[in-house]
Parts: structure tokens; C-alpha cells; sequence
């Protein structure tokens, strides 16, 4: 009733706080001693497959439509200017260094992120990962890890072929629909990106944000309540949490890169 | 190691993310035009650069023979001292003169490189200071306005006497 109640107050604090500490201390973990679980490969491959490849379709189909519409807005805005050449590079250098990232791991995050917080969330309700506990197996390494730097290794692939398909889709619209001159789409795409500072920060930008979405995935699971609602609204954080980091991220990262 | 099915699908994807990459370095960036060729360095002094930047292109009759390195502001007499990285496959005459162009109305920037008549070429760390700056539009104005002024002042001096 009182939410002014300074003993509430208190206790929402201390509670965000460990919240926040455990989660660190669950990042640490991952990062640290979860590196091992790259030696027994076969695992994170089955969880490569599971993330990346049934991930491929949706975001290789959204980066072609992505390039079509903005090949169409780009060329219809660059019209007025007379300046219709510059179409490649517009296209190009949105896609690489902000949509590819961003919107690939939105849709990471819807895609995969979810997958990966229901499961673990529902493998918690199940006690399984108690009962791996019991047998003196550590979840963090064998379950969470895993996943952890599957997500990690296939979120910038995934960020690339939204950028290429991208890139593609913007030619389809630009030059073979439009008529815009293929040498001068091309050429002016050549340049103006750059690819270290262009190409090389969207695929750093697109790593820190695949470890952003599979961390948020796997903590909200590891931490939710074992019931169905605890499932289910630790499934809707991660989205919501992770959408809101990506972006947040995507500003201090952008802010940071290419400030000269 | 066990091989499962698993592994050709993996792998398959992984290879469509390395060609995706691939792709975006060699056809949308510049990467093959990154020129791994040596080059020479030289120091050109401008009175003004207007919009050059770093990697700007250095051309000679249209053909692109090298990119600026680096600039720098020069505080003992005031100028701009600009470093270019010209390719070693072309050299150029000792008294070669350097232009700050515009491609087009509203395109960027370069250097235009003028072969001079010396029979002696540029060696690395060379100066060069037979250097055109750019055009600044505001002075260019300015220039236009005083002649119009010094042009148009006298027909009121004529009136004034009548």
C-alpha cells in the first residue's frame, strides 16, 4: 500500500542489487571457467546448430526486405538531390554499421533468446539442474556455457548475413528495379566504407551485442521462478531486457566508434 | 571424434556467415583497393586545406597515385603541413606542384598533383611548397563584393558633382 514505506524501499534496493551482483557473478563464471567448455566442442556445436542455423532463414529473409526498403526510401530521398549514385553507399553503410547489428540481434533475441530462456527456465522448474548438482556436475559449465559462447560465435555471423543479404537487396531495388547505374552503386559503395572502421566495428558491435542477448537469456532463465508463470514472464523479460540493452548499447557503442 | 550430421550443418553455416563477411570486405569495403603496394612519403605545405581528411585520394590526371597520411597544423609559419603516401611504382618530377580540387560542385575533396620539368624525382621525405589551397567560397564572395564595390562606387561620386 505504502510504497513509500522506507523498509520497502530498502528491501526493493538490496534485492535489484543482488539481482545485479549475481548476475555479474554469473557472467564472470561464463566468461571465465566457461571457456573450457569450448574444449568438449561438441556441445557447443549442437547449440551452434540450434541458435544459428534455425536462425538463418528469418534473418536472412528480414535483410532482404531491410535492403529493399531502403534502397526504395534512400533512392526516392537522394532523387530530390540529384545525387541517385550515392544510393550503394547509403545502403551499405546503414546496413553495416547499424542495422545489421542492431536488428539482427533484436531478431536473435527474439528467436533464440527465448528458446533459451524457456528452456533453461523449465529444465530449473524440472529440477533438473538441481539434480545435476547432485551428481556433482556443474550447470553453469555443462548447460549454461554452452549456449553462452554458441550465442557469442553465431551472433556476428548471423549480424554479416543480414548486412550482405542487406547490401543485395538493396541492388535488386536499386539498380535492377530503379536503374540506378551498377558501376556507380558499386563504386561509390567501395569508397566510402571502410573496412576496418566500418565493417570491422559492426562485427565488434554485433559480438558484444550477441553476448548481451545470450547473457540476459540465460540469467533471466537461470534466475526464474520454477513455476509456468515464472517461465513465462522470465521468457518476456528477456526479450524486453535485451531489446533495451542492444539499443542502449548500440548508442554507447556508436557514440564511442565513430566519434572522429 | 565423433562426426555427427550435426557437423555439416554447422559447418555449412559457418561458412555462409565467413562468405557474408567476406563479401561486405571485398565488395562493399575497399579492401583489395587497400593498397598493400610501398609507398613514399612527402610533406606538402598548404596555406589552407578547406575539407581534406586523411585517406583523401592524391590524383594525377585523374588516376589515383596515393592517399594523405596524416595532417597536421605546422605553428612556425602558420601553415598546414600535410604528409601523402604516394605509390613507389610512380614517381614524380622534384618541382611538381600540388592543387586542392573539388570533384564536382558538391563532391569531396583531393589533391591534384601537377608533374613539374626537373629531371631529378621526388625522394621520400621530400617537402613540397609550390602548393595551391583550396577555394573557400566565403573569401571567393568576399573577393567578388570588394571588386563589385571598387567597380560600382564611382558613378555616385559622378551624380554628387552635378
Amino acid at each position: 500500500m505504502s510504497w513509500y514505506n522506507p523498509s520497502d524501499i530498502g528491501f526493493a534496493v538490496r534485492s535489484k542489487l543482488a539481482d545485479l551482483g549475481l548476475g555479474a557473478r554469473l557472467f564472470l563464471r561464463l566468461v571465465l571457467r566457461g571457456a573450457s567448455s569450448l574444449k568438449r566442442f561438441g556441445l557447443v556445436r549442437d547449440q551452434i546448430h540450434f541458435l544459428g542455423n534455425y536462425s538463418l532463414a528469418i534473418i536472412a529473409v528480414s535483410g532482404l526486405f531491410v535492403g529493399f526498403v531502403l534502397g526504395l526510401q534512400g533512392y526516392y530521398t537522394l532523387q530530390r538531390y540529384g545525387s541517385s549514385e550515392a544510393l550503394g553507399l547509403l545502403v551499405a553503410l546503414s546496413l553495416v554499421r547499424e542495422l545489421g547489428p542492431v536488428v539482427a540481434a533484436l531478431l536473435f533475441a527474439g528467436r533464440a533468446g527465448t528458446s533459451l530462456t524457456a528452456e533453461i527456465g523449465l529444465m530449473k522448474a524440472g529440477e533438473q539442474l538441481s539434480a545435476m548438482e547432485m551428481m556433482a556436475v556443474d550447470p553453469v559449465q555443462r548447460i549454461l556455457a554452452p549456449r553462452f559462447w554458441a550465442g557469442v560465435i553465431t551472433m556476428p555471423l548471423l549480424a554479416a548475413v543480414f548486412s550482405a543479404v542487406g547490401v543485395l537487396g538493396g541492388y535488386v531495388v536499386g539498380v535492377l528495379m530503379l536503374g540506378v547505374d551498377a558501376g556507380a552503386f558499386w563504386g561509390q559503395m567501395q569508397n566510402g566504407v571502410d573496412v576496418w572502421r566500418d565493417v570491422g566495428n559492426g562485427v565488434v558491435k554485433s559480438f558484444v551485442f550477441g553476448l548481451t542477448v545470450t547473457f540476459v537469456a540465460l540469467l533471466e532463465g537461470y534466475e526464474s521462478l520454477p513455476t509456468p508463470e515464472g517461465v513465462s514472464r522470465a521468457t518476456t523479460r528477456t526479450v524486453v531486457v535485451a531489446s533495451l540493452a542492444v539499443l542502449g548499447l548500440d548508442f554507447l557503442l556508436t557514440a564511442m566508434m565513430f566519434s572522429i | 571424434m565423433q562426426r555427427s550430421n550435426k557437423d555439416i550443418w554447422v559447418g555449412l553455416f559457418v561458412l555462409i556467415g565467413a562468405a557474408a563477411l567476406l563479401f561486405l570486405a571485398l565488395q562493399s569495403a575497399n579492401l583489395l583497393s587497400l593498397n598493400f603496394q610501398r609507398t613514399y612519403q612527402v610533406t606538402a605545405r598548404f596555406d589552407n586545406i578547406g575539407g581534406l581528411k586523411p585517406q583523401t585520394a592524391v590524383k594525377s590526371a585523374g588516376v589515383v597515385v596515393g592517399r594523405v597520411d596524416s595532417i597536421t597544423f605546422d605553428d612556425k609559419n602558420f601553415q598546414a603541413s600535410v604528409t601523402l603516401a604516394l605509390q613507389s611504382r610512380y614517381s614524380f618530377p622534384k618541382d611538381s606542384s600540388l592543387k586542392i580540387l573539388t570533384s564536382g560542385l558538391l563532391g569531396e575533396q583531393y589533391i591534384g598533383i601537377e608533374a613539374g620539368a626537373e629531371e631529378k624525382n621526388l625522394q621520400a621525405g621530400d617537402v613540397i611548397t609550390a602548393t595551391q589551397s583550396a577555394v573557400v567560397l566565403e573569401n571567393l564572395i568576399g573577393q567578388f563584393l570588394y571588386s563589385k564595390a571598387a567597380e560600382g562606387g564611382s558613378p555616385p561620386a559622378n551624380a554628387n558633382k552635378k
